[in-house]
């Protein structure tokens, strides 16, 4: 994207003017690099842990994933839920502001040469098979299996700006708020302990924290180390 | 009167550090004076996949326990700071750190030139960057990012280091104000004490 040429001024007329523009510049801007199974230990509480919690109370759930970016964490959760046989159980909601991303996301193909990494962090996350068994390569990039994403819902959501749109057992945001300052964060996380159910429980990042937050003392800290939290009051 | 040029009111350390830069780390922070006032934030490579031990690894000597900050954590006086694993650590202006996942730079994730390279940006003159063994470049543009502020650099004595790499991609890209092995650089810091005292 060329901006080298552009005043602050002519930007800001130019994103007022262009919504193909505004993506562009968006896409540009944010930071779209992730991994499958980042963090295997995560993963591993995801599937020991944290999910037979919610299915002792519930039959079916549903999780959010919330800066989705190009999916690569909607896929790995995907996978995780067909090797616990609940795959059909489980409804997945995957934002993000970038729709060119969303799009990305959506078609669940990627490098191949990503892909080294992501099945070293599925053999360490101990899954079932291998990450062969569910994605075709051709010409340099490998697509997963779209069964994997028939119960996902992709849609274009601003964290910042957007509305609580649904109620969830399960959020996942990680690595997305370290963008925002903290006041932003302490923002974005109230509308993610208002959009859990009670004892519905929230993801974030290995390096990021709630108990500075304004919310903090609604929930419980149930893995200090993956940073999993429990809501526990209203 | 000091051989070190030291009366410039500094504000931070930033250490880089990677193969064979353990030992050497493992020393400074072992031989730091206790009342030492200045914060050090250190980038070292390490393993990817493995995000705990190393802290807990440098404790073990450290007069000051090492801590891997959190995203947004403010940087304190006589914090000893590690980048953690897999996120690139820099520092901001209002002096705290951010994590980010960006690409790896220089195959590196932390990557030593951002953390040095915006803690120049913050401390500007008030910084000494410190860069050890190591097998690769980065670090090299960090150091330079320092000396074009006004900072103090210093680097690992390459015969003294395992790998000599890291090291000279900083001399050969700008003007090192110190060449030291570690027990010198020890002495440096010790020095460095006493203007606070």
């Amino acid at each position: 994207m060329e901006l080298k040429n552009l005043s602050i001024e002519s930007l800001i007329k130019k994103l007022g003017e262009s919504p193909v523009f505004i993506n562009e510049f968006l896409d540009e801007l944010t930071v779209n690099v992730t991994e499958m199974f980042r963090d295997p230990s995560f993963w591993r509480v995801m599937r020991d842990e944290i999910i037979p919690g919610i299915l002792l109370n519930h039959k079916t759930f549903n999780i959010w994933h919330a800066g989705c970016s190009s999916g690569e964490e909607v896929v790995s959760m995907a996978i995780l839920l067909r090797e616990m046989g609940i795959h059909n159980d489980v409804q997945l909601y995957a934002t993000d502001l970038d729709t060119t991303i969303l799009e990305k996301a959506k078609s669940a193909t990627y490098s191949a040469k990503n892909m080294e990494l992501n099945e070293k962090n599925y053999i360490r996350f101990e899954g079932k098979w291998t990450l062969k068994d569910y994605c075709k390569e051709e010409n340099g990039r490998v697509t997963f299996d779209k069964g994997l994403l028939t119960n996902v819902t992709f849609r274009k959501h601003d964290l910042v700006t957007g509305d609580v749109f649904n109620k969830f057992d399960l959020i996942l945001c990680r690595n997305v708020m370290i963008y925002f300052n903290q006041a932003l964060q302490n923002e974005v996380l109230k509308k993610f302990h208002e959009s859990l159910f009670k004892y519905g429980y929230l993801a974030i990042g290995s390096k990021e924290s709630l108990i500075w937050c304004d919310v903090a003392n609604r929930f419980l800290v149930v893995n200090n180390e993956e940073k999993v939290y429990k809501k526990i009051k209203d | 009167m000091s051989r070190f040029n030291l009366n410039n009111s500094y504000k931070a350390i930033v250490i880089g550090g990677s193969a064979g830069s353990f030992q050497g780390i493992t020393k400074i922070l072992s031989q730091l004076p206790k009342t030492f006032p200045l914060p050090i934030i250190m980038c070292l490579h390490r393993l990817k996949h493995v995000r705990n031990g190393f802290v807990e690894a440098l404790s073990i000597k450290s007069v000051f326990p090492v801590v891997e900050p959190h995203d947004k954590e403010q940087i304190k006086k006589g914090g000893v700071y590690l980048a953690p694993s897999n996120y690139h650590m820099s520092v901001e202006l209002g002096n705290y750190f951010a994590m980010s996942t960006e690409e790896m730079l220089n195959n590196s994730r932390p990557a030593i030139d951002i953390t040095l390279g915006t803690a120049a940006y913050v401390f500007r003159e008030k910084l000494i960057g410190i860069l050890l063994s190591g097998a690769n470049r980065d670090g090299g543009m960090g150091m330079k990012h320092i000396k074009d502020k006004g900072g103090l650099t210093i680097v690992q004595e390459p015969t003294e280091c395992m790998i000599d790499t890291m090291p000279k991609a900083a001399m050969a890209l700008t003007k090192i104000d110190h060449v030291l092995k570690v027990d010198d650089i020890v002495s440096l810091i010790n020095e460095l004490d006493k203007y606070y005292r």
